[in-house]
């Protein structure tokens, strides 16, 4: 069968460090993969990868069937592929509402005389994408609406600015979008609601999403199925059970073998 | 006195009397007044401008030149930044005593050189070392008197600059406003007399003001300012900023209609000079709103923007003239009948946007510095092919294409010599531009620029073909230069190599800079007041005599901006969000308008978690 | 491996095509310029010399000939390279464009002519007493231009730490127009003659046939290019120097006083502009207060040739470019019957620019910049 995103034997060196080593990895329509693994094991690189920023060494990425070495950023995100940034990268200086209407750039067909002459179609198509952007926003609840709409982003709360991120993703209107590190730095209760509106990005946009998160409860909550990550390489695949008391993942994460306790049992007490 | 106050070291009680400044501060302001008061004596500014008078008989143009520094300092001296909940300093007699001690300062660097200029004899490479500078610097009488009246002056005029500080607020302002006047009134002489010729009573028959009537203006300002003038002109911008939809709308059309009214009227109503002049300014003005898209909306600094000047007006000069070079094939017209303009107007439109296109694509893809340098070596390489033997068969090299006709539109024509028609063709061709680029920042193109200019890998990964969209901002401003080069070709009736110097980009620099980048109303006040005052590169300004220091006040106006007033004059809101972004975020703060993050409530959160993982069979 | 190479292009878009054509149409031009001008040395009757200028052919020029054009090219190269290295140091610890650096150049250029006359009027500027001159005015020309760059960092560059990377290149560019036209204004336009060089720096070595201030040229620049590189390797400053260009954060907490460092790095810069502005007065005996701008650009050239950050590179980008004006014209224009090409050299200098960012935007050498600064 074909996957929507399918990875083959990808791999990049950055001067002799393997950055990532032939990685194999795939996500179907309507998943939600979650990716794992501790500080520096190549995961926004993968990201950065799959978005076109970083040219892999050898191996191929295919999306829908396609492959997409060689395409820039803008033609990945085209194809439909949107991400956030780990250090959330905003249009700082423009409105709330401006960071969700430039993201639907490449999904706008008027051109320079549509704007010149302000022809009907122009005047509609601006109208849509304003709407379509107010919409988004009100995924969000009542706080990227409102007054908020004509406010720079720059004003933004840090937990606001990660959900613009994630609603300028949405903009762009992709199939697949890449979160990373959704929840960093939010508050228990804000993870929570978060982890929440992920699980809705599917079930009410129709998105696939993949996400790097080091909350473990997010990752559990929400993820269909888990890869692990260590220096580059794939350590473990499958659900959160498997994963969490894979013998070679706690060694990852912890760095000696343990007995099956600290990194299994912590998720299991507060399974409700 | 005050050097012995500081040095005895007075009872704490006395210091905290007019004589407790800070004096290393006004020691290191004083030396800086006296650097830069020798500095302007030297460039022999005092002397080549002392036949303009400003205020008939006693002040002249190059007098100013010495006189305005050591007020402005003597008030800067006593500025300080007062932070948000800082008391301030209270103001008083100190800051007279410091401005006077700073312009006296500043006033001995003076009198020092005019000692030793009389003493010695070091004109051999210093060209205005020279006994005029010293009977200017003495005021006809001697060495010795000069001394003193410098300090003299110089300290009065720092005490008067101190004590603006001591004065209200509003009185301040309207002091401010007053001499300002006064000196705007005197500048603008012969544009004031042009348009209205029996304005000629204020002034005295060798120009200047007379006294009378400088005082009269003086106190007019002064009353109008104080009587809430100015700050109702303030309101009611604020009040224009603030609206929105269609009340605004309006108030803009209103605005728009009534300028426009104004740019029909005046030429009308004014002499040749005049209209030469607000003809130049008006090319300039096409230029700037050209590079105003290119470097204030997508953030590319091109430096080579001439370059497209220079093909303008070429293409324009080859199809229109006679005299092009012998090499063309014949079946390229030479269109000097009626309407021949426009269509070498279409042409060279095409021709500028193909040579944006060219010199364009191997450059967008660069650092934004290195685009800057490059674009300047495109814009010389361009002028050196003009330039050259090679292709001397074609552009005649250094001597140019002459016999440029006029543009003739069947019904009225625009020729050189007629400045006014010149000066409609331009005003309409502006009108477009600002159209052009009023449309397109507001479009799905003018946000992808913005996005661009914040950052650009991001808005790659957005989804925004950066190339493409920076190429179509550089596409654009070619074209718009395009335009001021088919005027000026037809305006001036020959061109040469020399019309397009660098030094052409930067003067357009300069003029979008100061004004305020990507603001529209920005660039036309800077064209205005830049090129309309000072000059172009060659065209003389209203103050004529400045020509030959023109430059020197480009580079330090370009300097000064950057350090204090980055985005210009006229900003535009976004652009000096992106320059003062920290008071930006703390003046929303202060304001209360920064989101403390209203936390998520239980309730919320639960009810989230549970509708996004409704259908998530995974791990729960 | 196979993978990534087959799928390659898959992205081009239009700009990326028509670059990839201008970039083969260049070096195809190049070579085919390359081998009609070697054909044309080897028989100027050749055909293709003859479609291009005309029946009596080509001009074939002696080899004597060539070596004054390169030897000229080098010694002028060698003072683009000595600019360029204030240019490089500069990028490399602040990451901007410091385009007023030509004109520290000119401005030691127009110190070494008041100096010279002055000792040319008391008879110091031949004979014996010359060597004492030379000496003191190179001195007085390095203190001049150091302190322009250490004033202009001061005033200038200081306050603008941190703002976006556009802003001090912009002001730069003011601070070059303000020098350029305060120099004219004080000193008087027109350019200005040195004083005649003592007859001995004007003849010829009888070996090589090379002038013998040429080579005084290139031999100073060695040298001053020599201290410099011990300067910055093996000296303490030189080190913080170099720390404070890989991370300014991180060489503060280090105990390295940043601001301080940045003053002596464009001290430095500016004692090179120094030193090659006297060369450049004794070269060619002429200053004007235009005289700072082209060599600025053509040293920023000879910089990004070399590699931004990378000295060495620099002084090897100066005398490659140096070489490519005065021979490139040439070399590649004159075959195909371009008449009057001296007039194109500084195109062709700055078309060197545009070629080296189009092909190897690194450098020939490398860039040694810090990733933020490359960003």
């Amino acid at each position: 069968m074909s996957h929507l995103l399918e990875i083959e034997q990808l791999s990049v060196t950055f001067g002799g460090l393997h950055a990532l080593k032939d990685l194999d990895f795939h996500v179907d329509e309507g998943e939600i993969v979650g990716v794992i693994g501790p500080n520096g094991a190549g995961k926004t690189t993968f990201f950065n990868m799959i978005s076109g920023m970083v040219t892999p060494t050898a191996g191929d990425i295919r999306f829908e069937g396609e492959s997409l070495i060689g395409l820039d950023p803008n033609q990945v995100t085209q194809r439909g592929i949107a991400r956030t940034f780990q250090n959330v990268r905003l249009f700082a200086n423009m409105t709330i509402l401006e960071n969700v209407m430039v993201s639907q750039h490449c999904r706008a067909q008027q051109n320079i005389f549509g704007a010149l002459f302000n022809t009907k179609g122009f005047k509609e198509e601006e109208a849509e994408i304003r709407r379509r952007g107010e919409e988004i926003l009100g995924f969000f609840g009542s706080r990227l609406v409102g007054y908020r709409l004509e406010q720079p982003a720059s004003v933004l709360s840090y937990a606001n600015r990660r959900r613009l991120e994630i609603a300028r993703a949405m903009a762009t209107r992709p199939k697949l979008i890449l979160l990373d590190e959704p929840v960093a730095g939010m508050n228990p209760m804000e993870s929570r609601e978060l982890t929440g509106l992920i699980g809705r990005l599917r079930s009410e946009w129709g998105f696939t999403i993949v996400m790097i998160e080091h909350d473990m409860d997010v990752v559990r909550d929400v993820s269909d199925r888990v890869v692990v990550l260590d220096h580059g390489e794939t350590l473990a695949q499958g659900s959160f059970e498997d994963v969490s008391t894979n013998p070679a993942v706690i060694e990852a994460y912890l760095g000696r073998p343990l007995e099956d306790r600290a990194a299994a049992d912590r998720p299991m007490e507060e399974q409700s | 006195m005050s050097a012995v106050t500081a040095s005895t070291g007075m009872p704490t009680a006395v210091s905290k009397g007019a004589f407790d400044v800070d004096w290393r501060q006004i020691a290191r302001t004083g030396g800086l007044l006296a650097l830069g008061l020798v500095f302007i004596a030297l460039t022999g500014m005092p002397v080549g401008l002392d036949e303009r008078t400003v205020i008939e008989p006693w002040l002249s143009l190059g007098l100013l030149s010495l006189t305005f520094l050591p007020f402005v300092l003597g008030y800067t001296v006593g500025h300080e930044k007062v932070l948000e909940g800082v008391a301030a300093k209270a103001k008083g007699a100190r800051d007279v005593v410091a401005g006077a001690a700073v312009g006296a300062l500043g006033g001995l660097g003076l009198s020092v050189l005019v000692v030793l200029v009389d003493n010695f004899d070091l004109r051999d490479p210093l060209v205005n070392w020279s006994p005029q500078l010293v009977e200017m610097l003495s005021f006809d009488q001697s060495v010795g008197f000069g001394f003193v009246a410098w300090i003299a002056i110089s300290g009065a005029l720092g005490a008067a600059g101190g004590a603006l500080h001591v004065l209200p607020h509003q009185v301040r302002r309207a002091v401010v406003a007053a001499i300002l006047a006064v000196l705007l009134t005197a500048i603008f002489e012969s544009f004031l007399t042009d348009v209205i010729d029996q304005l000629e009573f204020l002034y005295a028959s060798r120009g200047g003001l007379t006294n009378v009537w400088a005082v009269v203006v003086f106190v007019v300002a002064m009353a109008v300012s104080l009587s809430g003038g100015g700050e109702k002109l303030g309101e009611r911008r604020a009040a224009y900023q603030a609206a929105s939809g269609p009340a605004k709308n309006r108030q803009t059309a209103l605005f728009i209609a009534a300028f426009s009214l104004a740019m029909i009227i005046i030429p009308l109503v004014t002499g040749k000079i005049t209209q030469e002049l607000m003809a130049n300014v008006g090319i300039f003005m096409l230029l700037a709103l050209g590079l105003n898209i290119v470097v204030g909306l997508a953030g590319i600094l091109d430096l080579g923007y001439v370059a497209f000047f220079a093909v303008g007006g070429y293409t324009t000069a080859v199809l229109t003239s006679p005299n092009r070079g012998p090499d063309w094939p014949s079946w390229v017209p030479t269109l000097d009948g009626p309407g021949g303009w426009l269509i070498a107007l279409a042409v060279t439109i095409v021709m500028a946007i193909f040579a944006g296109l060219v010199i364009g694509a191997p450059v967008i893809r660069m650092r934004g510095d290195y685009l800057a340098i490059v674009t300047l070596g495109f814009g010389e390489i361009i002028r050196l092919l003009f330039l050259s033997d090679w292709l001397g068969g074609y552009f005649n090299g250094a001597q140019g294409i002459t016999n440029i006709p006029s543009a003739d539109f069947g019904i009225f024509e625009v020729k050189g010599t007629d400045p006014r028609s010149v000066f409609y063709l331009v005003m309409v061709l502006a009108a477009i531009s600002i159209y052009i680029s009023w449309r397109l920042e507001h479009s799905r193109l003018g946000r992808a620029w913005m996005a661009v200019r914040e950052d650009e890998s991001v808005a790659e990964a957005m989804g925004i073909n950066t190339v493409n969209v920076k190429l179509m901002a550089f596409v654009v401003g070619a074209a718009l230069a395009s335009f001021a080069g088919a005027v000026f070709s037809a305006k001036v009736g020959s061109i040469f190599p020399t019309s397009f110097l660098i030094l052409v980009s930067i003067v357009i620099l300069v003029i979008v800079i100061v004004g305020g980048m990507g603001n529209i109303v920005g660039v036309m006040v800077g064209a205005l007041g830049l090129v309309g005052v000072l000059g172009g590169p060659k065209q003389p300004g209203l103050l004529q005599e400045f020509s030959e220091y023109k430059l020197l006040i480009y580079g330090a106006l370009l300097i000064w901006m950057m350090l204090n007033r980055p985005e210009g004059l006229v900003p535009n809101v976004r652009r000096s969000r992106e320059l003062h972004q920290d008071e930006f975020l703390q003046d929303a703060w202060l304001r209360g308008e920064v989101d403390r993050d209203e936390s998520t409530t239980e309730a919320e959160a639960s009810a989230n978690l549970a509708d996004g993982l409704g259908t998530n069979g995974g791990a729960s | 491996m196979t993978a990534a190479v087959r799928a390659k292009g898959a992205g081009k878009t239009n700009v990326d095509r028509f670059l990839t054509v201008l970039r083969v149409v260049m070096i195809g031009f190049i070579a085919i310029s390359l081998v009609a001008f070697i054909a044309q040395q080897i028989a100027p009757e050749n055909p293709f010399a003859e479609w291009r200028h005309g029946d009596e052919g080509a001009t074939r020029l002696s080899w004597a000939q060539y070596r004054g054009l390169l030897v000229t090219g080098i010694s002028q190269g060698a003072m683009y390279g000595l600019i360029a290295l204030g240019y490089s140091m500069v990028y490399g610890v602040l990451g901007f464009i410091n385009f007023a650096h030509g004109e520290v150049f000119m401005v030691s250029a127009f110190t070494g002519f008041i100096v010279s006359t002055k000792f040319d009027a008391a008879g110091w500027w031949e004979g014996a007493a010359f060597f004492p001159a030379i000496i003191i005015t190179v001195a007085l020309c390095v203190i001049v231009s150091t302190s322009t760059a250490v004033i202009m960092e001061r005033v200038a560059y200081r306050r603008l730490r941190g703002s976006p990377r556009l802003i001090p290149l912009i002001t730069s560019i003011g601070v070059s127009f303000f020098i350029q036209e305060a120099v004219r204004l004080v000193f008087g336009p027109g350019a200005k003659g040195y004083p005649s060089n003592p007859d001995w720096l004007e003849e010829r070595l009888p070996w090589l046939g090379i002038e013998v201030k040429k080579l005084v040229v290139i031999i100073i620049a060695a040298i001053a290019m020599a201290g410099l590189w011990y300067f910055v390797e093996r000296t303490k400053t030189g080190k913080a120097m170099r720390a404070v260009a890989e991370d300014k954060e991180i060489a503060s907490l280090m105990g390295i006083d940043v601001d301080k460092t940045i003053v002596k790095t464009f001290a430095v810069g500016g004692a090179m502009a120094g030193v090659a502005g006297i060369l450049w007065g004794i070269l060619f005996r002429s200053v004007i207060n235009t005289t700072g701008f082209l060599p600025g650009i053509k040293a920023f050239t000879a910089a990004v040739v070399g590699g931004v950050g990378n000295l060495g590179g620099a002084m090897a980008g100066g005398v490659s470019l140096g070489g490519a004006e005065a021979l490139g014209p040439l070399m590649i224009l004159e075959p195909w019957g371009i008449p009057g090409v001296s007039q194109l050299r500084d195109a062709v200098a700055f078309t060197v620019l545009i070629l080296v960012l189009l092909v190897k935007p690194t450098g020939l050498f490398g860039e040694r910049l810090s990733s933020e600064e490359r960003a």
